[in-house]
């Protein structure tokens, strides 16, 4: 305001009412928008916890009906006589989730390397959209795709190969005779997060200081080397971070998984029988849940317990990145 | 022998990296091809001119007009309210709250949100929706929709302002233009096509997201006529056709599945294409 009242001296002395005043009037409305623009991204940073919150209020009834004990532990789904044990979900979501990251991890992984380490820069120039492409099909087509191609895969080539010569072991046992399961789901989760994944590792990786490199290959070392103990060793936290976000995009991703994964509420024993991830129960019951006692705040509360995990992840992985690569 | 066991360890690594990426590369062509391959057989004009008449899901007459329409609108009516929330947002970090520890949250926040699973999004749409007494309709959508578009577009027009010379800002300023005046009439057309790309991105995201539409938005055979009514959406046309037991309908959802991963694909084509034809206003 201050600077206002020396303008407005100023352009008096000179005889210029009119502008200084059209100076004032633009000024006010700079503040006047400031003002809203700050309210608008102050809202932003509140929208987090009202999602929270907006869940926790309606998942409320359930939570004081039963202690969260039986909840999360308890087996018995009968939403029509009131017993809501969300085990059995829980476990699907790990069981696919934990499938997804063994598949997508390893190649991902090599993938940001090979993209940031050692790609021509013309490669990268055709590799990186057709990555970004990946990342925008939708989760539909995705279903589509693992439905058409991915479970029909699993149940006539990689069941009865790994059931003949691992089944003995009951991680690899195929007692389910379809394909729809957790490595179906797991399988078309990976290829969902690979873009994810590589595009947030290949940015850490970049952002590590080239003196560094320079330095290692002057001493005599392999590219190779230099990639492992100095590049990826200063990487390192940005990596986990980049894997955490695949991680926590698997855990929400609901209509691809629903259509491959079966959808039995059983706790999964072995990668080939059906899971029922929570994500998809409540995508195929929220028709019913309203006219249920208890069966909207279950669900909601299903959300909730979602959101909470992702949340965490998310935030701690994005602190890490913030910290390694200082954006402009 | 050191020497040799180091060459040795280059070149596995190599190999591994090499089918890793023809492995990811090969998985995008599968897709693709497995989508078009099913797809386009059952495709005819009638799928894309005709809402389903009577029977449809049993396999007769119609086409999935609605829900390529319902989508449409579904996406482009959130894409402008993100947009209308988002522009501000994106020109507040930018312009007035440039490196403040407050701009860090916000970007923090918005990061936070960009993770948040779509289902979630759907379910807090919901319960706006019941809150306000609203049944599933095309506004609900759109609300859901928005609040999962927000942060994709907000960082991607906060990252295209960023692009803005300081020079050009600097200029701008030394004239007299307040804040602004330079982010509204400067900045913008300096920035015009990231903006833009950041515009094509939300609507594709939108266009294609299922799970936050199946509790807002609900189902319906007919156009949608009204902000208050039911719409279709494309990737819910998708399942509801898998779903029933007829083949001939299950044809149709490849066929559905086509249109859709088209439209997105065709829609990131073009955003490419417009980012660099965009230029008129661009200092270089």
């Amino acid at each position: 305001m201050k600077d206002g009242l020396v303008a407005l001296v100023w352009h008096r002395r000179q005889n210029k009412e009119g502008a200084a005043l059209q100076w004032l009037n633009r000024q006010r409305k700079d503040r006047l928008s400031a003002r809203l623009m700050g309210l608008l991204s102050l809202l932003v940073v509140l929208l987090v916890p009202l999602i929270a919150l907006a869940l926790f209020l309606r998942a409320r009834p359930i939570l004081a009906a039963k202690p969260l004990g039986e909840l999360l532990l308890s087996t018995a789904w009968h939403p029509l006589r009131g017993e809501f044990g969300f085990f059995p979900f829980i476990m699907g979501t790990l069981w696919v989730t934990g499938m997804a990251m063994v598949i997508a991890v390893p190649p991902s992984l090599l993938v940001a390397i090979y993209l940031a380490e050692y790609a021509p820069e013309r490669f990268r120039a055709v590799a990186q959209p057709l990555i970004d492409l990946l990342a925008g099909i939708p989760s539909v087509v995705y279903g589509v795709w693992g439905m058409l191609t991915v479970v029909p895969f699993v149940e006539h080539t990689v069941a009865p190969l790994l059931n003949r010569w691992l089944g003995v072991l009951g991680l690899f046992h195929a007692g389910n005779p379809t394909g729809y399961g957790v490595l179906a789901g797991g399988l078309v989760l990976a290829v969902m997060i690979l873009p994810i994944i590589i595009a947030v590792g290949e940015e850490v990786i970049q952002a590590v200081p080239q003196g560094l490199r320079e330095a290692s290959l002057a001493l005599g070392a392999t590219r190779w080397q230099t990639t492992r103990n100095v590049v990826l060793r200063q990487a390192w936290p940005g990596v986990m971070a980049a894997v955490v976000l695949g991680l926590s995009r698997a855990f929400g991703e609901t209509m691809a998984v629903l259509m491959v994964v079966g959808n039995v509420p059983q706790v999964p024993r072995s990668i080939f029988d059906a899971a029922y991830p929570l994500t998809a129960l409540i995508a195929n019951n929220y028709g019913e849940m309203m006219s249920v006692p208890l069966y909207d705040a279950a669900l909601l509360g299903g959300a909730l317990i979602l959101l909470l995990i992702v949340l965490a992840f998310n935030t701690a992985s994005r602190l890490v990145i913030v910290r390694l690569v200082r954006r402009p | 022998m050191r020497k040799r066991k180091a060459k040795l360890a280059e070149g596995v690594f190599k190999v591994l990296m090499t089918v890793s990426t023809a492995a990811v590369l090969g998985s995008l062509a599968l897709i693709l091809a497995t989508v078009i391959w099913r797809g386009l057989p059952a495709l005819d004009l009638a799928m894309l001119t005709q809402v389903p008449k009577g029977g449809y899901y049993l396999g007769r007459e119609g086409g999935i007009l609605n829900a390529i329409v319902g989508s449409l609108y579904l996406a482009g009516g959130a894409t402008a309210l993100a947009l209308v929330l988002g522009l501000p947002i994106a020109m507040y970090l930018q312009f007035y709250a440039a490196r403040s520890r407050f701009a860090q949250w916000v970007r923090l926040a918005l990061d936070v949100l960009w993770g948040v699973p779509s289902i979630v999004y759907g379910a807090f749409g919901f319960i706006i929706m019941l809150w306000l007494g609203m049944r599933a309709s095309l506004l609900g959508g759109i609300i859901a929709l928005a609040l999962l578009e927000l942060p994709i577009l907000v960082r991607g027009m906060d990252e295209a302002l960023a692009m803005v010379p300081a020079a050009l800002k600097e200029a701008s300023y030394a004239l007299g233009a307040t804040r602004l005046q330079t982010a509204t009439q400067v900045a913008v057309r300096q920035a015009a096509p990231g903006l833009l790309t950041a515009v094509l991105l939300a609507f594709g995201r939108g266009i294609g997201d299922a799970a936050s539409v199946l509790f807002t938005a609900g189902y319906t055979d007919r156009l949608p006529d009204s902000l208050l009514g039911p719409v279709a959406s494309l990737p819910l046309a998708v399942f509801f056709q898998l779903g029933t037991p007829f083949p001939a309908v299950q044809e149709r959802a490849y066929a559905s599945a086509l249109v859709l991963t088209s439209m997105v694909l065709g829609l990131s084509l073009i955003s490419r294409r417009l980012a660099g034809r965009l230029t008129k206003h661009v200092v270089r």
